[in-house]
């Protein structure tokens, strides 16, 4: 029995068999053979095995997550039928009586450099399918397996060193229960999507992938952030019996479903969740979200080779102010650039991409996608409440020019007579620190805020939230962050404007209290976070906590705050 | 030898999936069939050739075959390209 320490990333408990989402060794080296015929044989029967698990994964990949995700599979098979790239390996093989997967390696390394070689990004990323293909192939000339985890078919916990988007858009939640990383923090993508996944997952833990075997029984309780390998008979009892509890938990919190959120003393706020696509809707409404707090849009954008169309854009935006069924929906506008990439945009890299052309920088520059966006968003108005959100916006400037486009853009559309709903509210997201010091100008002419606390910190602590090393400076509960979240709800009420967060702060138990004492009206968070939310806010009176408001924001590090939190609200 | 010119008029020019849908269309045929662009020319029924030509929006391209059914197979690669909107 061994025990790893992680980052607590999503709730539950789990326990299962571990399933190592790795690659395996594919060194090749160079042989002499003898039968040349039956090596090219061999080499055709990999190409044929190598296509026909292509296929497979094509189909599951389209049957769950639509054509549109699965075209990328269906370009590898092309490459798999390439005359250009099979015939020179067959050539190779026959010429230097040498072995398929050298031969294989050497051709495909010679397609690679080329197109790793080309100006346009796009095809750059083209030389990441070869290498795909050709690590299909290899691995079935070794007679190694490459993990499939589209494949998967009984229960597992997968044990990874991180889990990228698409390894994530591949995993069936039927036999998933549980993740474990070695890296990654509690914002990272793995953690994000364990959360919407609804499935508890450690992340950080440093060595899960060194100490779990495949096939190995592993306990992962993210509720304590804990990873157990090979537990004793004991330890897996105690385990179920936790389970059990945070089971009931759950069943307690599911009654408050319905309910509103009220405080101890009667103060009324909303709870929204924050949503990356129409999927996510379903765990929006069985948790009892309120509204959306925030939509991002980016992951419409992104995994594919081009841009959405309009009416694609369109009826994504419908199927959420539908389902939402009048419920507020704040939709924040494409947020793309710095770490987030679009290969089709073929944008320059940048030295310091969390600062450079990015979010509304881009989209008022490339104002074609930005009007294409806000055209199909201002057509969806109709079927619920929609609110627009302008993300990164530093100036008024900005705020001004993007809101000039899209009343240009309802102008357009009511000019062609098709109907756009009257009172869409404008806000933004305050997540530079520029913005949140003027907040009493933007107040004036913006409808709303939302604080987006994720970047705000980065960019108020000057700490890239990557870079771990710097990683002690994300400091939510500084009292830098906390005058600055004051700042900023004051300078709204004062206008009589609104003031939501939707960043992972809002759903965080020890935060909670003092956002509301600081008289935050709407927390966005993880689905799942909402019902613990609400629970905790009933329990909470808004006078008490807004009695500790000058205490708190007079000081001087968080530890301090953190210990004073902890000991009054008993967290 | 059958052989077309055409002009491509699509904003992504032939990458991805037109390219794709064309290398399919190609690879149907027996004929031996080339793509020829900028004063390279590639196999038709090679995804990555074609793609390896980075062919723009405003570009005239060469498609010939050879072969017995070369002039069926020009004729599918014509549909093909007007039907996707990739040009004329």
């Amino acid at each position: 029995m061994i025990q790893l320490s992680g980052i607590a990333a999503s709730n539950g408990i789990a326990i299962a068999k571990a399933y190592r989402l790795e690659e395996p060794d594919l060194t090749v080296s160079k042989k002499e053979i003898q039968n040349i015929r039956a090596e090219i044989e061999r080499f055709e029967q990999s190409v044929e095995s190598a296509k026909a698990e292509l296929e497979v994964i094509k189909n599951s990949t389209e049957e769950r997550l639509g054509a549109d995700k699965a075209a990328i599979f269906e370009a590898h098979l092309l490459v798999l039928n390439d005359p250009e790239l099979l015939n020179p390996v067959k050539e190779k093989i026959e010429n230097e009586a040498v072995n398929a997967e050298f031969a294989m390696r050497e051709t495909a390394d010679q397609f690679i450099a080329m197109f790793e070689a080309m100006e346009n990004e796009y095809m750059r990323e083209r030389a990441a399918d070869i290498r795909d293909v050709t690590k299909r192939v290899i691995a079935h000339l070794l007679g190694v397996q490459i993990p499939n985890p589209s494949l998967i078919n009984e229960e597992v916990i997968i044990v990874a060193e991180d889990l990228t988007p698409s390894d994530t858009a591949q995993l069936n939640k039927n036999f998933v229960k549980a993740f474990t990383t070695d890296i990654g923090g509690r914002t990272s993508h793995s953690a994000i999507m364990a959360r919407s996944m609804e499935i508890p997952a450690v992340v950080g833990t440093k060595e899960a992938t060194a100490k779990i075997e495949s096939g190995a029984l592993v306990i992962v309780d993210g509720i304590e952030g804990q990873v157990i390998i090979n537990p004793s008979e004991d330890c897996i009892a105690e385990y179920e019996k936790k389970r059990e509890k945070y089971e009931e938990q759950k069943a307690e919190w599911a009654k408050l479903k319905d309910e509103p959120t009220l405080s101890k003393d009667g103060h009324r706020v909303e709870l929204a969740a924050n949503i990356g696509t129409p999927n996510d809707i379903q765990g929006v409404l069985d948790n009892g979200g309120e509204g959306i707090g925030l939509y991002r849009t980016e992951f419409l954008y992104m995994g594919r080779d081009q841009m959405p169309t309009e009416e694609e854009q369109f009826e994504a935006y419908k199927t959420v102010l539908e389902r939402m069924e009048g419920k507020p929906v704040v939709v924040r506008t494409l947020d793309i650039g710095g770490d987030k990439e679009l290969p089709y945009l073929n944008l320059p890299k940048e030295l310091n991409p969390f600062l450079g052309f990015r979010a509304i920088r881009l989209c008022l520059e490339k104002q074609d996608i930005f009007r294409t966006q806000l055209k199909a968003l201002l057509r969806a108005s109709k079927y619920g409440n929609l609110k627009i959100m302008f993300p990164m916006i530093a100036t008024i400037d900005e705020f001004h020019q993007a809101k000039a486009i899209l009343l240009e853009e309802k102008e357009k559309l009511v000019q062609a007579g098709i109907e756009v709903a009257d009172d869409i509210e404008v806000g933004i997201m305050v997540e530079i620190p520029s913005t949140a010091v003027m907040a009493d100008q933007f107040a004036k002419v913006v409808d709303f805020f939302s604080i987006g606390t994720n970047d705000l910190i980065q960019y108020t602590m000057a700490a890239d939230r990557m870079n771990e090393r710097v990683s002690y400076l994300y400091q939510p509960y500084n009292p830098a962050i906390l005058r600055l979240i004051s700042i900023v709800i004051d300078a709204a009420h004062k206008e009589g404007k609104w003031v939501g967060m939707c960043g992972e702060m809002a759903g965080d138990p020890i935060a909670i209290p003092l956002l509301l004492g600081l008289g935050l009206d709407e927390f966005s968070m993880s689905a799942t976070s909402i019902l613990p939310a609400r629970s905790q806010i009933k329990k909470l009176s808004k006078q008490e906590a807004e009695s500790f408001k000058e205490k708190v924001l007079s000081m001087q590090t968080t530890e301090e705050v953190v210990s004073f939190v902890k000991k009054t609200f008993q967290i | 030898m059958a052989e077309k010119t055409f002009n491509i008029t699509a904003d992504t020019g032939i990458h991805a999936r037109p390219a794709t849908i064309l290398v399919q269309t190609a690879s149907k045929f027996e004929a031996d069939i080339n793509l020829e662009y900028n004063g390279k020319t590639v196999n038709l029924k090679s995804i990555m050739g074609v793609m390896s030509l980075g062919i723009p929006k405003g570009a005239t391209i060469k498609v010939t075959a050879s072969g017995a059914d070369e002039n069926d197979a020009l004729q599918a690669i014509e549909e093909t390209i007007k039907k996707e909107g990739l040009g004329e």
